[in-house]
């Protein structure tokens, strides 16, 4: 069923759900919500199961016609959304009919939103995900970020029978200069004398991030003398902060499989949202945490999910 | 560098959810062989716990949800699935037949590369579908490889400045190595010609032709050849 009408798709708005998993060893990245918590809660609010497929919106949101009855939410970073000229708050569901229109104008406060929709997105599966690719342009909404003009549609879904909103304990609160945690590893060994400097100094997000990776800028990160600055070519995983031969650290995200530049440290899958709402220009620092540490984060992280799942079922 | 298979698998911690596991040091068959031996076992009988398992050319990532295992269980479990040796003979791995035009604007590099070695045109397509490569693992863009053993006199280094877009069917060398691009990509390899076949098909029952472990060997085809097996993959 016709949904949106894409009046102005926004700087890069694309189709994502939680990913693309089983064919890491051939080179296919997993893509996906970069925010899983905004892309599961946004999907929750409007009825739907966590795994459908969402917009993901970058910095400046899109402005959609909707074509149909629907219930919508947005979460993640504030971004202003009106419909027909109206303030709606973000996390929360709001009923949308044909002929609204819904603008997501630029956000204030973390960088990337997610929109959900009755039924969810309908997009193709490929290799298991509706999430889009683009730079190997498959998945998706034809592979590609939404552009003017594009009818969106959306999957079988029931109109709810009450709104439904995130209440205010669980909405994340994203600051200005983000502490990211890190586990040291698994190239520490060639950082040996920046280490120290690197979990110490404050780095900028540069307008250069996108999907693959968030780039730092900063004091370079060094290598210790006599290491290499490549590596045997092995697999990486989102979090990874690899250091390049400028000595400008790079966190990976959800593009890439394998990479041949050494990491000094990994963000903790906890704080993986932190980095997906990292604005560029906003200020980045690194905490050194042990796994036993992230692990109990991590597990944290699952609990608080689980609250939030329970809150609407 | 000497490449060395390690008695004992070395660990590495990898983020709160990965860990790396090493096989060898180095480029190497033996040590690569070992590494996608090891991955075949974890695929066909996963540890609780493990969500992934991702081959490389001397390690693999293990990748792990930690509400389920840890690394110092994940280290038990593969030194026990390492420890049986490797039984397949590389003549027993699936060989995979690609066809490729070489030169004119399927190879624009081919005559640099001419240059650089010394060797004609025939001389380069005949070293170049002389042997098998072994797929050493699968990474950087869907279904980009990297083969081993090439001949050591079509070595030529990679482009001084990289191209904006290799179109999909690309065949290159880089230094000592040579492979395909299955997907358009930004890339310095020189090109020396291409395939007609869809490397990575993503709406595909099976999207790949090959993985790591298996081997491949090109085949050069006429230009006519090439347009008539391109027409056959769209259709």
């Amino acid at each position: 069923m016709d949904i949106f009408a894409v009046k102005n798709p926004g700087s890069f708005t694309t189709v994502q759900d939680l990913g693309r998993f089983g064919f890491l060893d051939r080179g296919v990245p997993p893509s996906g919500a970069l925010d899983t918590f905004a892309c599961r809660v946004a999907n929750m609010l409007v009825g739907n199961e966590e795994t459908l497929a969402v917009l993901e919106i970058t910095v400046m949101g899109p402005t959609l016609e909707a074509m149909a009855e629907a219930d919508i939410a947005v979460t993640g970073a504030e971004m202003g959304m009106t419909i027909n000229r109206n303030p709606v708050p973000s996390w929360q569901s709001v009923r949308v009919k044909a002929g609204d229109v819904i603008r997501i104008p630029q956000a204030k406060t973390g960088c990337r939103a997610c929109l959900a929709v009755s039924g969810g997105l309908d997009a193709p599966m490929v290799m298991g995900s509706r999430s889009t690719f683009a730079r190997a342009g498959f998945g998706g909404f034809h592979g590609r970020a939404l552009l003017k003009g594009d009818i969106l549609k959306r999957g079988v879904g029931i109109l709810l029978k009450q709104p439904r909103r995130l209440p205010d304990a669980f909405i994340p609160a994203y600051q200005k200069d983000s502490l990211l945690r890190a586990v040291p590893g698994p190239q520490d060994n060639s950082f040996t004398d920046s280490l120290e400097s690197f979990f110490t100094h404050t780095y900028q997000v540069s307008a250069e991030s996108d999907r693959m990776g968030c780039r730092l800028l900063g004091p370079p990160v060094e290598h210790d003398p006599g290491t290499p600055q490549s590596i045997i070519t092995e697999p990486v995983v989102p979090g990874n902060i690899q250091i390049p031969a400028d000595g400008r650290p790079i966190i990976l995200l959800v593009e890439q499989t394998t990479g041949g530049y050494s990491k000094i440290a990994t963000v903790i899958s906890a704080d993986m949202g932190n980095v997906a709402q990292a604005m560029p220009g906003s200020s980045v620092t690194f905490e050194r945490v042990t796994l036993a540490t992230a692990h109990l984060l991590y597990r944290k992280e699952q609990k608080r999910m689980q609250i939030v799942r329970e809150l609407f079922c | 560098m000497d490449a060395q298979l390690y008695e004992h698998l070395h660990f590495r911690i990898n983020g709160d959810c990965a860990l790396l596991v090493d096989c060898g040091d180095g480029i190497d068959l033996f040590v690569n062989r070992k590494v996608v031996a090891l991955a075949a076992r974890i695929k066909k009988n996963p540890p609780t716990g493990v969500t992934a398992v991702v081959p490389a050319y001397r390690s693999l990532a293990l990748l792990y949800d930690p509400l389920w295992t840890n690394p110092d269980l994940l280290e038990g479990q593969m030194a026990t699935l390492a420890s049986e040796p490797v039984e397949q003979a590389l003549s027993e791995t699936d060989l995979v037949s690609i066809p490729v035009c070489y030169g004119s604007e399927f190879g624009p590099d081919i005559d640099f590369v001419s240059s650089h070695t010394g060797l004609d045109i025939n001389e380069i397509i005949n070293l170049h579908t002389s042997r098998d490569y072994p797929v050493y693992m699968l990474g950087f863009t869907p279904g980009f490889c990297y083969l081993g053993g090439m001949d050591e006199r079509l070595r030529t280094p990679r482009r001084k400045t990289p191209r904006v877009a290799i179109s999909p069917g690309s065949v290159g060398i880089a230094e000592m190595q040579t492979g395909m691009y299955p997907v358009e990509s930004p890339g310095g390899w020189q090109i020396i010609g291409k395939t007609p076949l869809r490397l990575f098909a993503p709406e595909r029952e099976n999207p790949f032709l090959y993985k790591a472990g298996d081997r491949i060997r090109f085949y050069p085809v006429t230009r006519d050849v090439f347009n008539h097996i391109q027409e056959k993959e769209r259709a």
